[in-house]
Parts: structure tokens; C-alpha cells; sequence
């Protein structure tokens, strides 16, 4: 019964004697909700798993990376830097600064969770991604939801990003040789496709790409790859304090 | 082994920015201007490895990765999965570079 009122609740306003907080139902919410999130990881993930592999770095090191990391475009990065020859403390710190940004998504998010309990919500924000935030951040202004329904979200994107890098990293081994030589190309390809459709839905972002690009290109004149990575990334994301407007 | 400490650094790394506001959301405001200037990185970011890295996918010939990227921008651009985007410009790639090299 109590059950039964908690799934009713996942669709229609909860009754007024329905408390969400407790109720483990809303995790098949939360696994569903992650439906659209899935579609749009298992493609990346299983690109990047080629990728990684096909680039030298081992089948366990490329599952591991999506299960500790679970970030998308710093694990991308950090294959290019690999191939470029950058080293640990360029690699470490250019992810540091490419995932300040989850810093602001937690924060507005913890801001709608403080019904939560701590212990939850450290475990929880293992989670957090570009994708969940912007589902959760959706979802937490129409209700109240609970440690279960983020639960059933993360975990089930976290499953498909995890088994989406080791389908493609298997798959690695198995490209036909004319294929793998052009592979050189695909790691480019992959973070325009990223890039591209962001661009699309607002042009001001490609004065920050672009000024990106090219401070990164001047600063690899005088310093490493990596650090030129990390330095065009600063000066460019500064162009975006001006040229972006609030929301 | 070397790559295995690099991921567990990256994982200290990306962990603490999503976990620390579970502990600071009572008592930190972001301004605005620095809530722009983290959300701009991921364009800022993939605009530095974009370029001038693509220029080395054939280290002899420039030409061959901006080639393949003109590919992946195009292809990106009819709202294609990144799956076309990325075996497009392998393929592009490809017969581009065994034309420039057959002449």
C-alpha cells in the first residue's frame, strides 16, 4: 500500500499524508528517468572505449577510468594528453580545471536537497555529471525527490557509461586494419561532436572555443602541450565572463 | 601501472568539486561572473584540443586533419550521432590521405 502510493506519487502530486523521503520505490523512477541520459551515453562511451584503446592505453585502464572518473570529456582529454606525451601532473591538473565546473551544477543541486541526509548526498554526488544535473535540476523544481530516485538515475547512467567504454574498448581489438589507421582522427572528430551541437544551440560559444584554440596555440610555443591545454581553457573560459548572458 | 595513478588522481580531482558543496552550500555564494567562467571551460576545453592538436593526426600532412575535421564539423552539423560523426571523418581521413599520398 504504502508502496503503491509512493509509485502514484512518482506521476501525480503526492498525498498529503505521503511522506517521498523514505520511499525505495522512487528508484525504479530514478532508473527510468535515466532512460534519455543512457541513449546519449552508450554512443560516447562506447567511441571512447575504442579510442582509448585503440591509442595504447589498456582494456582494465579504460574501464577503470569511466568507473572512478565518470567524466566524460576529461577522459577523452586525458587519452589525447597520453598520446601527446603529457604527464601526470598536466593531465591531473587539466581534468582539476575542466571539472571545476561540477563545483557549480553541486551546489545548486545541494541547494534543492537539503531535505537529504549528508551521508546520502556524499555518496550521491559521485554521480553528478552534466547530464544528471541538468535532469535533476529539472526534476527538483516540479517535486521533492529522494536519495532513492537520484540513486536509481546515477546508477543506472554510471552502469551504461561503465559498459558502453568496455563494449567499445572490446571492440578495439577487432577494427580492420584500414580502419585503425585513420583512427588518429577519431578523438578530433569526437570532441567536435561534442562542441558542434553546443554551438548550434548558442553561437556565443564558439568565441570561447575559438579563443581557446588560439591561446592555446600561442602558449604551446613556450610551454608543454598539457600545460598549454590547461592555460588556453583558463584564457578562454574567460571570454565567456563576458560574452555569456545569465540565465 | 603509470596511467593507473594518473586515473586515481583524476578521480581525487573530479570527486571533491562535486562532493565539497554537500559540506559548503550554507555558507558560500558564487558570484556570477565566476559561475560563467566555470560553465564557459568545457567550450574552452574542447576549442584547445581541437586546435592545433588536429593539425598532428598525420604528423607529414597538416592538411589530412583538418580535412578529417571539416568532415566531423559537417557531419556534426546534420545532427548526426557522434558514432556518424566519428567513422565519417575515420573514413574521410582515410581516402583523403591515400589520395594525397598516391599523387
Amino acid at each position: 500500500m504504502e508502496r503503491e502510493r509512493g509509485l502514484q506519487a512518482g506521476y501525480h502530486q503526492p498525498a498529503v499524508d505521503y511522506d517521498v523521503s523514505q520511499d525505495k520505490g522512487q528508484l525504479f523512477f530514478g532508473m527510468k528517468a535515466a532512460i534519455p541520459i543512457v541513449i546519449g551515453f552508450i554512443p560516447v562511451s562506447i567511441t571512447f572505449g575504442m579510442v582509448s584503446v585503440q591509442s595504447g592505453i589498456s582494456l582494465v585502464n579504460t574501464v577503470l577510468m569511466s568507473g572512478l572518473v565518470f567524466a566524460g570529456a576529461s577522459q577523452l582529454m586525458a587519452v589525447n594528453m597520453l598520446m601527446m606525451g603529457a604527464g601526470a601532473v598536466e593531465i591531473v591538473s587539466a581534468t582539476f580545471v575542466l571539472n571545476l565546473r561540477h563545483f557549480i551544477m553541486s551546489m545548486s543541486i545541494m541547494n534543492e536537497l537539503k531535505h537529504i541526509l549528508k551521508f546520502w548526498k556524499t555518496i550521491l554526488s559521485f554521480g553528478l555529471t552534466d547530464e544528471t544535473f541538468s535532469l535533476l535540476a529539472v526534476r527538483a523544481q516540479e517535486t521533492k525527490v529522494n536519495q532513492y530516485y537520484i540513486l536509481g538515475l546515477n546508477f543506472t547512467a554510471y552502469l551504461s557509461w561503465v559498459l558502453g567504454t568496455f563494449v567499445g574498448g572490446s571492440l578495439a581489438s577487432v577494427i580492420p586494419e584500414t580502419i585503425s589507421s585513420g583512427m588518429a582522427v577519431a578523438i578530433y572528430a569526437m570532441f567536435i561532436g561534442l562542441l558542434v551541437p553546443a554551438v548550434r544551440a548558442n553561437w556565443r560559444l564558439i568565441m570561447i572555443a575559438v579563443t581557446g584554440a588560439v591561446s592555446c596555440l600561442i602558449i604551446s610555443k613556450m610551454l608543454s602541450s598539457g600545460w598549454s591545454i590547461i592555460g588556453g581553457t583558463i584564457v578562454g573560459a574567460v571570454i565567456g565572463v563576458f560574452v555569456l548572458e545569465e540565465e | 601501472m603509470n596511467v593507473f595513478y594518473i586515473i586515481v588522481g583524476m578521480m581525487i580531482v573530479t570527486y571533491i568539486p562535486r562532493c565539497l558543496p554537500v559540506f559548503m552550500i550554507e555558507w558560500v555564494v558564487i558570484p556570477r561572473w565566476l559561475n560563467r567562467w566555470l560553465k564557459s571551460i568545457p567550450y574552452a576545453v574542447l576549442g584547445a584540443l581541437i586546435f592545433p592538436g588536429i593539425l598532428t593526426v598525420d604528423k607529414n600532412l597538416p592538411l589530412i586533419g583538418v580535412i578529417g575535421g571539416v568532415a566531423a564539423i559537417i557531419i556534426s552539423y546534420l545532427n548526426l550521432s557522434i558514432i556518424y560523426v566519428v567513422f565519417g571523418s575515420i573514413m574521410v581521413t582515410i581516402v583523403v590521405r591515400s589520395l594525397l599520398y598516391l599523387s
